[in-house]
This record gives structure tokens, C-alpha cells and sequence, in this order.
């Protein structure tokens, strides 16, 4: 049996509109949430222990807990900047169900005592805006948001933000650079957004799904979510396959299936005759995994276990029809594109990456190229302000490791297309200096 | 980001001249003068509300932005000028801003974008030869520009392009010159592989 809890019905027309989403049961939780003290609906999303949707997996209640106490202005920044490649659960949730976020936005933002929030959509989902925009206007209109909601001391103002096409704006401190409307550079961090976010206030923020589960934990008791999942992951998850599998979409899962179920199971798997060669369990910068792997439980730790990530929940599916090398190029181009310069491992590591990946291509590479290329995603690891290098450099490094017999044979091939000559020649023997480059080629 | 393309020679050198120093003997360029800067009204109305909705005025920038280049088609020094003069920064840090993102332009563009995803998950369902497609059919249309765009965030429809916001997929390289057809036409764009009305896969969203 499979659990629905925020794609329960979602389909239903008219559902973005208050009227349809008031008579489904909605914003009941929200009424219950102000019923009880502040601290009770923290005391909730805590017991629930929900990790955040958007791709690090930390617990939302801590987060909120980490919150200064007091008066002063606080902020909840709604990111759905969804960008990651591959990933596309956000926009169904916001297009079919608004109402459902903005409930969770003000339940959050009630037991964290914030009084601004805003939402930060990236700037190519116009209708998605168009549509929320439309909403806000109407839990305005009903008294949802704005002084004082439904008579309790909670006022909320809540701003729709568009984004203009920047993937390293869903990282939460460039959002914030460019929320206030400047280049969406990430920050140092400490400080955490926390404690000195969005105009120097302490700042939550948090994924579009998250936020939507919100109003659920409160309308099902914390307790009960989190007998759904695993220990350590509790509740559903959407997640969004694409690639080369039969019926892509987005799914909600119980978290702790096998691997295979949603592959397979859900989403029919490759095309007839067609075998899964790798995929991305968590988005286009998650660590591959390979057709060995499918049995790995669906879960934050199984999946950490296993040398990968969850991330923000984008399987994508790479069948045996396509070389691993364009696989690579593609996710190194694209990474090298929206590096936004200022940490030097990363805007570097990413566009050499590309290049030697393309010297595979023209027939210059050595094997040894390999071995350059991995130490460059290792130097990148742990080295810039925030993760987008790392981002490329964990799949494109998984991908030198566990398929290096196939890269060495497209260096062989490229090597013989283009009349180089053979490698024979070529790699040199006993090497003095181990971290030395690969001798020209004459 | 965008950025400014460095023009270059076919070998990769760069062009002689590309690098040159500013002028220093012109007056920096200070925040334009209300009383001398003409600004349409819609889109001072327009900006002045934007900053209204935020603690600090700064975070209007964007919506300010987007506001200019749909009334001038692109972020012309003539559109900075009057976003800068409303918000009362200087032109210099507005184009700062305006390069780094994908969707503001800093130079002329066509009327018509068409953004056709060649991210990973397109990509391996033939979005690069979609993208070749499009690009052939639009070579003749001025007011269409295609750009390989990254991932859009519907690799539910892949292979699938943006045509000025509206997401479509799946698509077929014959979609191409249907684009450019219902583009001319004014109408909706390929209304049968419009995302807006496709249907979730999960089988619990069925509605009651």
C-alpha cells in the first residue's frame, strides 16, 4: 500500500483556488497550529523529525530551534529556486497546490515567531508564479496572512520573488545575496543564515516540500508521521525520475523502499531490452550509482551509506545506449556555466574538467588524464565557499571510478579516429614523479 | 554567468581591443538625475512597487529589471538608466546585477525566446537534436531567438523548450517549424504539449 500525503488528490481541478482547497479540509491545520502555544508546534515538527527536502537533509525543527530568541525581525525564505537538474517536484506542488504551501509558510513561520516571509521562484516558472501570486492575494483576501491571522497575535506579510535564471540561487546564501537583489554569490558561512541572514537577520529557510508537509504533521500528529518512513527519514517523499525510464513523473514515495520499486516499479524502468547503466539518486550532483545497486534502500542514510546522496529526490536514469563520456561532459559543461566565479577551485576545476573531457573527445587524452581529472575533483571537495564544485566534482569523479575501463577504451577509439597513434607509444614508463603531467606527445 | 563574450579569433586568441581601459578623463556615472531622466510612468508605477514590498528597496533590483526589459525588449543603457534613476542606484551596479542572470539581457534580443533544455535528462532523449532543429527553422524568423537553455525544471517532458515561459514537451524535431508557425500566428504554442495541462503520473493524485 502506498502513502499519500501531499500528492493526495492533487490532481483535482480548481485545487489552487482557496474555495476548492478550503472545502478539501484546508487550512484546518493552520487553525490548530494557532490554537496551540508557539513552543507546542516546534515541540510537533520536532518529534515528526523531518529532514529538509532541498537536498542537505537537515532536521527542520532543529533548524528552527536554532533561531535567536526575542523581538527582533526574523525572516522564512521559502526556496523554490528549483534548478537542480533533474528535479521537478516543486513546481507540480506549487502549480497544483499553493494553498498548501502558503498554509505551511505561515505554521513555521508561527512556531519559529517570524513576522516576513518571502518566497523565492526561479524566474523561468512564470505560471507557477502567475498562479501562486493569485493565491496570495486570496489568503490575503480570507485573512490568512497579513495582522493578526484569525485573531491570534500572529502576523505574517509574505512576498513572491521571481528569480532570473541563476542555478547557484537555490544555494540558500546566494538566494540571499540575490533576494536582496544583488549577484547571487554564496556567503562565508558561519555565520549560518540562522543566526545572520537575509538583511543581517536571523533567517529560516526552507524547501518548497518541506514547508508543504507542514500543515500534514500538524493535521496528523507528529507521532503518527513519523511512523511512516525509516528511523532515521521519516515520511513520504516526492520524487522526481526522468531519463530513460518509461513512465517519468513525479512520485510520492514512503521513504525506505527499495531503489528498484520507484525504477522499475513506478516508473517502468528503461525501454524494452534497454538496462539501466548508472544513475543519479538525488539530482545531476549526487554520486552515481550502477545497475548493482538498484536493491539500496530509498532513504537519507541507506543512500549515504552507499557513497551517494538523497539530495533534493531527482532519480535519473542513464540506460546502456549512451557513453558514460557525454554523461560527464554534459554535467561538467553545465556546472561550468553556472560557477559564479568567486572561489577559485571551483570556477577553475569546473572549466578544466570540461576541457579535458573534451581532449577524450578529439583524441589527445592519455589514461592519465583520468588520473588528473580525479585529483582535480578531489582538490575541488571541501574547498569553496559553497557546494556547487563539489557538486560536479562527486559524479564526475564517481563516474571516473567506477567506469574507467569504458573511458579508457573512448581514449583508445578517439585516439585511433583522430590518427594520433596508439598509447603504446605514448605512456611513458616509470614516471620519476608520480604527480608529474603526461609527457607531450610528439 | 552570461557574462560578457569575449570576442575571439576562430584560432581562440582574442580580438585586440577587447581588454581596452576605460575612459578615465569621462565623469564616473553617478545616479541619474530624476528632473533630467525621462521614465515612463507604467514603469516607474511598476518599480516603485516592487520596492515597496521589502524592507530595503536593493531587493527590487530584479523585479525592476524584468519590469525594463519587458517594456524596452532588453536591458538597453536607456533601460538601466531609468531603473537606476527610480531606484536611486547607479547604472554600473544595476548592470552588474543584470549580467550575471540568464534571463536579463544586456544585449538586443529578439522578441520571441524560445529556451530549449539541453540538460542531462533532455539531453538523453535527443534534446540536441531538437535543439539543432529549432535552431534551423528559427535561422530565418528575426524575431525568434533560440538558446540551449539549462535544465528547466520539467524533465517530465523531456525533451522540452520554453517558448516565451510557456513549457512544452515532449518534443519532436517536426515540432520545431510548428513553433515558429503558432509564434507568427500570435496564438497559443503547441497547445496539445502544453505542460500546464498534463496530468500528474503518481496514481494517488487522482482527484476524488
Amino acid at each position: 500500500m502506498s502513502i499519500h500525503i501531499l500528492f493526495e488528490g492533487i490532481d483535482e481541478p480548481g485545487l489552487n483556488r482557496l474555495e476548492v482547497y478550503q472545502r478539501r479540509g484546508g487550512y484546518q491545520a493552520l487553525r490548530a497550529a494557532l490554537a496551540m502555544s508557539r513552543e507546542d508546534v516546534l515541540g510537533e515538527l520536532l518529534t515528526s523529525e523531518i529532514r529538509g527536502r532541498g537536498g542537505a537533509g537537515f532536521q527542520m525543527g532543529k533548524k528552527i530551534s536554532f533561531l535567536p530568541r526575542g523581538d527582533m525581525d526574523k525572516y522564512l525564505v521559502c526556496n523554490a529556486d528549483e534548478s537542480e537538474p533533474g528535479t521537478f517536484k516543486d513546481r507540480e506542488l506549487m502549480q497544483k497546490s499553493p494553498h498548501m504551501l502558503i498554509e505551511g509558510i505561515v505554521i513555521a513561520s508561527y512556531a519559529a515567531g517570524i513576522g516576513r516571509s518571502f518566497i523565492y521562484i526561479r524566474g523561468e516558472y512564470d505560471y507557477q508564479a502567475d498562479i501562486l501570486e493569485a493565491a496570495i492575494a486570496e489568503a490575503y483576501e480570507a485573512g490568512y496572512l497579513g495582522e493578526q491571522i484569525l485573531g491570534s497575535d500572529h502576523s505574517l506579510s509574505l512576498v513572491l520573488h521571481r528569480g532570473a535564471g541563476a542555478y547557484i540561487c537555490g544555494e540558500e546564501t546566494g538566494l540571499l545575496d540575490s533576494l536582496e537583489g544583488k549577484r547571487g554569490n554564496p556567503r562565508l558561512k558561519p555565520p549560518f543564515p540562522a543566526i545572520q541572514g537575509l538583511y543581517q537577520g536571523p533567517t529560516l529557510i526552507n524547501n518548497v516540500e518541506t514547508l508543504s508537509t507542514v500543515p500534514h504533521i500538524i493535521r496528523m500528529g507528529a507521532a503518527q508521521y513519523a511512523e511512516i518512513g525509516t528511523q532515521t527519514s521519516t515520511g513520504t517523499k516526492l520524487v522526481s525520475i526522468s531519463g530513460d525510464v518509461q513512465r517519468p513523473g513525479n512520485y510520492e514515495i514512503e521513504l525506505g523502499i527499495p531503489s528498484r520499486e520507484i525504477i522499475y516499479g513506478l516508473a517502468g524502468g528503461p525501454a524494452d531490452g534497454r538496462e539501466v547503466k548508472l544513475w543519479f539518486p538525488g539530482g545531476s550532483s549526487a554520486p552515481v550509482l550502477t545497475k548493482d545497486d538498484l536493491d539500496v534502500p530509498y532513504d537519507f542514510d541507506s543512500l549515504a551509506k552507499a557513497g551517494t546522496m538523497l539530495g533534493s529526490g531527482a532519480i535519473i536514469v542513464v540506460d546502456d545506449s549512451h557513453r558514460v563520456l557525454d554523461v560527464a561532459y554534459k554535467l561538467a559543461k553545465f556546472y561550468a556555466h553556472e560557477s559564479c566565479g568567486k572561489c577559485v577551485p571551483c570556477r577553475e576545476g569546473t572549466n578544466w574538467t570540461v576541457k579535458m573531457l573534451q581532449r577524450i573527445e578529439t583524441g589527445e587524452a592519455t589514461p592519465m588524464d583520468l588520473d588528473i581529472m580525479a585529483s582535480v575533483q578531489e582538490e575541488i571537495i571541501g574547498n569553496c565557499l559553497c557546494v556547487l564544485g563539489d557538486a560536479m566534482a562527486m559524479p564526475v569523479g564517481s563516474i571516473i571510478k567506477k567506469f574507467r575501463a569504458e573511458l579508457e577504451e573512448h581514449i583508445e577509439a578517439a585516439r585511433e579516429r583522430a590518427g594520433i597513434g596508439s598509447l603504446e607509444n605514448v605512456i611513458p614508463v616509470g614516471v620519476a614523479d608520480e604527480h608529474a603531467g603526461p609527457l607531450p606527445v610528439h | 554567468m552570461s557574462g560578457y563574450d569575449v570576442p575571439r579569433f576562430g584560432h581562440g586568441s582574442r580580438v585586440p581591443g577587447w581588454d581596452q581601459a576605460a575612459d578615465l578623463t569621462k565623469d564616473p556615472a553617478v545616479i541619474p538625475d530624476s528632473a533630467t531622466t525621462l521614465v515612463p510612468e507604467t514603469l516607474r508605477a511598476g518599480i516603485e512597487a516592487a520596492m515597496a514590498k521589502y524592507p530595503e528597496r536593493r531587493s527590487a533590483a530584479i523585479p525592476a529589471l524584468h519590469l525594463a526589459q519587458e517594456l524596452h525588449g532588453w536591458c538597453s543603457p536607456e533601460a538601466i538608466e531609468q531603473v537606476a534613476c527610480v531606484m536611486r542606484l547607479t547604472p554600473a551596479y544595476l548592470i552588474s546585477v543584470a549580467t550575471f542572470y540568464d534571463m536579463l539581457e544586456t544585449r538586443p534580443k529578439p522578441r520571441n525566446d524560445v529556451f530549449v533544455c539541453t540538460n542531462i535528462s533532455c539531453s538523453l532523449l535527443g534534446a540536441d537534436e531538437f535543439y539543432e532543429a529549432m535552431v534551423a527553422a528559427a535561422a530565418e524568423d528575426p524575431d525568434v531567438g533560440v538558446r540551449s537553455f539549462e535544465c528547466l525544471g520539467a524533465c517530465d517532458i523531456a525533451p522540452m523548450a520554453s517558448v516565451n515561459g510557456e513549457y512544452v514537451g515532449p518534443l519532436e524535431t517536426e515540432d520545431a517549424a510548428q513553433i515558429i508557425e503558432d509564434l507568427r500566428a500570435g496564438g497559443p504554442v503547441l497547445e496539445a504539449k502544453q505542460l500546464r495541462f498534463r496530468r500528474s503520473v503518481d496514481p494517488g493524485a487522482v482527484g476524488p
